[in-house]
């Protein structure tokens, strides 16, 4: 099973490689990894989405808890909370039909134009991992030449049971 | 997540002023941190440091190595003898990965050391510079924790809480890589202030709720067996057990890390457990219907096939380490805590529950009665001979002739699987051996720390010619400083483990095993200024033991034992109980 992990460590030089080294020394695997600093500037929040039956991602959270300067490693999965991922689209869409149609899936995943040339469009989307894959799996047809994904960020919901609706309402993109 | 204080006491004053540089504030935090002994060898980048502790040669010792893998096994041997943690110290680069042996067997073995390491200046890091390594990278997978001290300010807290992580929860070695110019710069080090650093906490108290519901296991439980490792001697938890063992009558199945921590030779006692454990004490695992598991990790060499593994027993598993804790086997109770704490919280529990105590006693009789017979039916046992020695009447002579008090050190071979066998240990701390990276080369050097820790006792550092061939250098260091280790070489002319492996699993196809052309062993002691004596008759073995246990220096003793002899018995890597060969039928 999919399971998104939000583990709180040091900001400092080799860190993020103790996380990730841990992940090959025992052959954990990782999906997507994405770090940032939190609202502290000594302390980054790393997200890694990795798959493992219970026991696999047990053992992972207890290997990363073990790294002297982890203060938390939580696995958002079982619990309320959002995700994100943004992905930058290079779309080889020339100038007419190609465009049009561009524009339109853009407005339908309120994704955004941020690049635009005779020969292309590169294309800002963001939202769940699902989200994101069927935006590029629509623009696939017209030609995507490159993409940058940034992998999953994840945080925990404010107040769940008040809030959980409004903000499902929000990532929904139903045509 | 809590957050640890630690308290460190003021740098004296006349260090303030003088605005030390970094090698002294080492020094200086070393001392503070109860540091009398350092193993090392000195190199480019480690110069300043060897510069101040000459000047503080009266305040820390330092013993030269002749390679640093000697060094860092030296630091854990001492480490191990003694409880406290070991210190070992090297260059750059080569210094660093010669170094990386030791390490990574520190963190198998659950042992607390610091290994301080020199680095190239830092202006050069990355620039693949003279004796350039990325040490932090390359340890990084066999550390507790590393550091680079970036800047002499941070060197002080990062040695202070180096040694708080190298012994806190499940020990293990912590390594401070040090670049040339740190050391050499000088700070304004007022006072060390209290140090803060968050971390996840792990040595809890035992949870009140989960020992209720253990003790009320172990209570029902009809054939329960103890299942006990290295973290019963890390916690100095021997005696806990030993009393919690004998409220319930509970058999006590040690593993190779553990023995010492329950004596070999008490009633309870089935002995080692495991690939070459004693049939009792894997039959006892087999049948079990509780495995109550403490300071274990359920180690491949003591499972077998895991699947298979104890595979009637409900699993009570107690560690410091979370990690440990379901990574093998998934447990139907599992107590985070330190070893000891744990026990006497049982014991403290099973106390006020009289009646089912007493009942709990009953139907361990007819467990025991099972056990016994499994015990008469397959003791540890050999063929004797009148024309070789074997190597399992050299460990019971030793026994014989130390009075059961020894320090044993081994390396790693057929000499360790006997010295385990058939040397009964009576305390904690009386076995050192390199158990879950299986480090040739360990014996010698392991010996020679275990001896500067504990100058009161005879040290035997029992090795095969293999292994003797290693680090046979850092005999010289045992002379050079007056540790009068005995060395016992198991001499069968072969790597005598694997040839049985080949024997008995390759067809005996002896492949590159024939170690037939070696040195003179008693001639290279004697080239060390040390004793070497030889017996290669039954006859001669008493004597030879006798005279070189009985020497006041550094003594080797060469002991020609027969050639193909095997361990037994043996459980085939990845099997089970019910595939053990015994060897011997009746």
């Amino acid at each position: 099973m999919r399971h998104t992990l939000s583990i709180v460590v040091a900001d400092q030089p080799g860190e993020l490689s103790r996380i990730v080294g841990l992940f090959s020394a025992r052959g954990f695997n990782i999906e997507t990894l994405s770090v940032g600093q939190t609202i502290d500037a000594n302390w980054s929040r790393v997200t890694v989405v990795t798959r493992g039956d219970d026991r696999t991602i047990e053992q992972i959270v207890k290997q990363c808890e073990r790294l002297a300067r982890v203060r938390e490693v939580i696995d958002v999965t079982g619990q309320p909370h959002i995700e994100r991922e943004m992905a930058l689209i290079d779309v080889a869409a020339t100038p007419g039909e190609m465009r049009q149609e561009v524009l339109s899936l853009v407005g339908v995943f309120r994704a955004k134009v941020v690049d635009i040339s005779e020969t292309g469009m590169i294309i800002e989307a963001s939202g769940n991992k699902e989200k994101v894959e069927a935006f590029i799996e629509l623009l696939r047809p017209i030609g995507i030449r490159d993409v940058t994904r940034t992998g999953c960020i994840a945080i925990g919901r404010l107040s769940p049971v008040t809030t959980t609706n409004v903000v499902q309402e929000d990532e929904s993109f139903v045509i | 997540m809590s957050s640890q204080t630690l308290t460190v006491d003021p740098v004296p004053r006349s260090l303030v002023q003088q605005r030390p540089r970094g090698a002294e504030i080492l020094i200086q935090a070393l001392v503070h941190e109860g540091v009398e002994s350092i193993f090392g060898y000195p190199g480019g980048a480690v110069l300043h440091i060897y510069d101040e502790l000459w000047r503080a040669r009266d305040r820390i010792t330092h013993y030269l190595v002749r390679h640093e893998q000697g060094a860092v096994h030296m630091a854990e041997g001492y480490a191990r003898a003694s409880g406290r943690v070991g210190v070992a110290l090297v260059t750059s680069g080569p210094g660093a990965t010669n170094a990386l042996t030791g390490i990574a067997n520190a963190y198998m073995d659950s042992t607390p050391i610091v290994v301080i390491t020199g680095q190239v200046p830092t202006r050069l890091i990355g620039t693949d510079a003279f004796q350039e390594v990325d040490t932090v990278g390359i340890t990084r997978s066999c550390v507790k924790h590393n550091y680079l001290v970036r800047d002499v300010r941070d060197l002080a807290p990062i040695v202070h809480e180096a040694f708080y992580l190298a012994r806190r929860g499940r020990p293990g070695p912590v390594v401070i890589d040090i670049p040339k110019d740190v050391s050499a710069s000088q700070t304004s080090y007022s006072r060390l202030k209290n140090i803060t650093f968050p971390c996840i906490e792990t040595s809890l108290p035992p949870d009140p709720s989960v020992v209720q519901t253990a003790a009320t296991a172990i209570l029902k439980a009809e054939r329960p067996v103890l299942y006990v490792g290295g973290g019963i001697v890390n916690s100095g938890a021997a005696h806990a057990l030993r009393v919690l063992a004998e409220q319930l009558k509970l058999p006590v199945a040690p593993t190779l890390m553990g023995l010492g921590g329950f004596p070999s030779a008490h009633s309870l006692c089935l002995n080692m457990l495991g690939m070459h454990g004693t049939y009792a004490a894997n039959m006892a695992v087999a049948e079990s219907d509780l495995l109550i598991a403490i300071g274990v990790r359920f180690d491949d060499r003591v499972t077998g096939k895991l699947a298979t593994f104890a595979p009637n027993a409900k699993v009570i598993h107690i560690d410091i380490d979370p990690a440990n804790v379901g990574k093998n086997r998934a447990p139907d109770i599992s107590l985070i805590a330190d070893a000891r704490g744990a026990i006497e919280a049982l014991h403290a529990e099973i106390l006020m529950r009289e009646s089912e105590t007493l009942q709990s006693l009953k139907t361990r009789e007819r467990w025991w009665t099972t056990i016994r017979a499994w015990q008469r039916e397959q003791p540890l046992r050999f063929t004797g001979s009148r024309n070789q020695i074997k190597p399992q009447s050299v460990v019971r002579s030793l026994h014989r002739l130390t009075n059961g008090n020894a320090l044993i050190v081994t390396d790693v071979g057929q000499h360790q699987m006997w010295a385990a066998q058939f040397y009964p240990f009576s305390r904690a701390r009386q076995w050192i051996t390199s158990g879950g990276l299986g480090a040739m080369g360990f014996g010698i050097p392991a010996a020679i720390g275990a001896q500067l820790a504990r100058r009161d006792q005879l040290v035997v550092a029992i090795v095969g010619d293999g292994g003797f061939q290693m680090t046979n250098q850092e005999l010289i260091v045992a002379m050079q400083y007056d540790l009068p280790v005995k060395v016992l070489i198991m001499n069968n002319g072969y790597l005598g483990m694997v040839r049985q492996w080949q024997e008995m699993f390759y067809e005996r196809t002896y492949s590159e095993v024939d170690l037939s052309v070696s040195p003179d062993f008693v001639k290279l002691a004697e080239a060390y200024g040390a004793l070497g004596i030889r017996a290669t008759k039954p006859e001669e073995l008493e004597d030879v033991l006798a005279k070189g246990l009985s020497h006041h220096g550094v003594a080797v003793m060469d002991v020609v034992v027969s050639k193909e002899e095997n361990v037994f018995p043996i459980v085939p890597a990845g099997g089970n109980s019910r595939d053990m060969i015994v060897g011997i039928r009746n």
